[in-house]
């Protein structure tokens, strides 16, 4: 049974949540596998620590919820400190280079790999797009799921009028993450 | 009947659980709700006062759980489908409502996302600890049904399920959801509206003057109903009443009455079973579970299977009224029950009713907050196959 867990950490207002909910997507309903999204339920403020557990599989999906995640996408360093010991044993942590500094709390050979994507949001012209950057990084370095399918969940998640700009910041995380894994 | 376009989203959708079954609701043709929303089903009455006005009904937001209880009710008799949403502190104050839709006959549903309890306990963390109110809550003899959804497709497809048996049997349906199905996303499938089977109210074909409220045959224990406006004389009380739904407090009418609110149900306990059962049927230990916990203790007898063990998994998708025949006949075959339940045990009692010390029954309560780790419940299967 081909089973990945996932855990989306950032802060409220970043669109950890939104993040989590386009692999989700992608997965379930264009890739035709099984997705369970699982979000933080709790006082919900701009600022305030956020995540997103999301499991993926060929399978039915039993117990709901991620413990030991195969991949964290991180997004603040409060995220990287609560989660990366959470983290499998050869799992695999995406970061935002400029909000997250990895030290030695990751399980033995896990890599780590960094996007400075809010240096690319702000070039694309919107710092909001982070979390979509985010997203392409995570299909290009994982190849857990094709352009086409993250593609058309971002079409349907975000807002009328921004999809342009979306798509461009998904493109820039994709192809960033496609090169980084050839690296 | 087929379900009316208008309230079908069809396609498919990644949502969670709450919108789920608020689409379920208006597939299944509710137009009128009367809320006072409450956390962890907030999501349910939100998504339905933002779809409603373009589908064609009212949502309201009363002031108090005890005038939204009554307030759909009043919107049955005048003609339409109604719900009724809430979680565990809001249930608790429309029990007496509960009684008022059992003993009047008011065909409604009743969406219960279970939270941690008693009082405002763990507002946004699951529990499901709400099976014996449901069942037991409102004072007097009465039954309801009560089914319960494990993944947000479910939801849609159980809330259907809910409306149509509460027009069959014109009582209170509730689906027992849970926070974690509630907030939990997955992928919802939506069919078109034309394939969607819908139970119409039971109309009566009498005329005026021949038509009485609550009279019935002893084939068909269900009356005729009417609504508001279309000529017909009626009288709803929640008093002890006659046939034509007048008060009549007396013994022979109780005797005649309370009898029948239950035995319309109680009667039906065959139709009425709706279980999953795998490997069952030489298993030496059977996991019964429902809702949220049904799929932790897959994961768990999976994980026994793999060692070895004959483990059965029967779960329930109506949960009342409680299959006892059924459990009977398992009790016969296996060595043990085990029932894993987000609560401190209460529908293990059932089975322990049922099986008459026959077998062993092993109880897996948990306090809520979360979910059982499956270890949990693997231990005590490893226990019972002993």
């Amino acid at each position: 049974m081909a089973t990945t867990q996932i855990r989306v950490g950032g802060l409220g207002g970043q669109g950890v949540i939104l993040n989590a909910s386009i692999i989700g997507k992608a997965a379930s309903i264009y890739e035709g596998k099984h997705a369970t999204l699982i979000q933080a339920f709790g006082p919900e403020a701009r600022g305030s620590a956020c995540s997103a557990q999301v499991t993926i599989s060929s399978e039915d999906i039993g117990y709901p919820y991620v413990k030991n995640p195969d991949v964290l996408v991180l997004m603040s360093q409060d995220a990287y400190n609560q989660f990366a010991p959470s983290l499998k044993p050869g799992g695999l942590v995406l970061y935002e280079e400029e909000l997250v500094t990895v030290d030695g709390r990751m399980p033995a050979g896990a890599r780590a790999i960094g996007i400075p994507a809010t240096r690319f949001a702000e070039e694309l012209g919107r710092r909001l797009v982070l979390n979509i950057i985010m997203v392409g990084f995570f299909a290009g370095v994982t190849g857990l799921l094709t352009f086409e399918a993250v593609e058309k969940a971002v079409r349907d998640s975000v807002p009328k009028g921004t999809e342009d700009l979306n798509m461009r910041a998904l493109k820039k995380g994709y192809e960033f993450g496609r090169e980084t894994k050839l690296v | 009947m087929k379900a009316d376009p208008k309230g079908v989203l069809s396609g498919v959708h990644f949502i969670d659980g709450d919108h789920a079954a608020c689409e379920g609701a208006l597939a299944a043709g509710c137009r009128f709700v009367a809320g006072y929303p409450i956390t962890p089903s907030t999501e349910i009455v939100e998504r339905f006062a933002a779809r409603i006005p373009k589908v064609g009904g009212v949502f309201i937001q009363m002031e108090d759980e005890l005038a939204a209880s009554i307030a759909i009710q009043g919107g049955v008799w005048a003609g339409h489908k109604v719900m009724n949403v809430t979680s565990g502190p809001g249930l608790s104050l429309m029990m007496e409502h509960l009684g008022y839709a059992a003993m009047t006959e008011t065909p409604c549903v009743w969406v219960d996302v279970q939270r941690g309890g008693p009082s405002t306990g763990l507002p946004t963390l699951p529990a499901q600890a709400d099976m014996m109110q449901i069942k037991w809550g409102s004072h007097g003899d009465y039954e309801i049904i009560a089914l319960s959804p494990n993944s947000p497709q479910e939801c849609f497809d159980l809330m259907i399920k809910a409306f149509n048996l509460s027009e069959e049997y014109r009582c209170p349906v509730f689906l027992m959801m849970d926070e974690v199905v509630g907030h939990m996303t997955e992928r919802v499938n939506i069919p078109p509206a034309d394939q969607i089977e819908i139970t119409d109210r039971k109309w009566t074909t009498k005329k005026p003057g021949e038509y009485k409220a609550y009279a019935t045959t002893s084939e068909d224990l269900v009356p005729e109903m009417v609504k508001a406006g279309d000529g017909y004389r009626i009288h709803v009380t929640g008093l002890t009443h006659d046939e034509r739904g007048y008060p009549a407090m007396d013994v022979p009418n109780q005797a005649k009455l309370i009898p029948r609110l239950l035995n319309k149900i109680r009667n039906n306990t065959e139709q009425l079973l709706d279980v999953r059962m795998d490997g069952c049927d030489d298993a030496d230990v059977i996991v019964m579970s429902f809702g949220i916990t049904s799929r932790v203790a897959t994961a768990a007898i999976e994980a026994a299977r793999a060692k070895g063990l004959k483990v059965g998994n029967l779960r329930l998708i109506i949960c009342w009224p409680f299959p006892v025949k059924l459990i009977q006949q398992l009790a016969e075959k296996v060595k043990a029950f085990v029932v894993p339940e987000l609560n401190m045990g209460q529908m293990v009692l059932e089975v322990r009713k049922a099986v008459e010390g026959k077998v062993k029954v092993i109880s897996v309560p948990h306090p809520g907050g979360t979910v059982h780790e499956p270890e949990t419940i693997l231990e005590q299967i490893i226990e019972a196959a002993r």
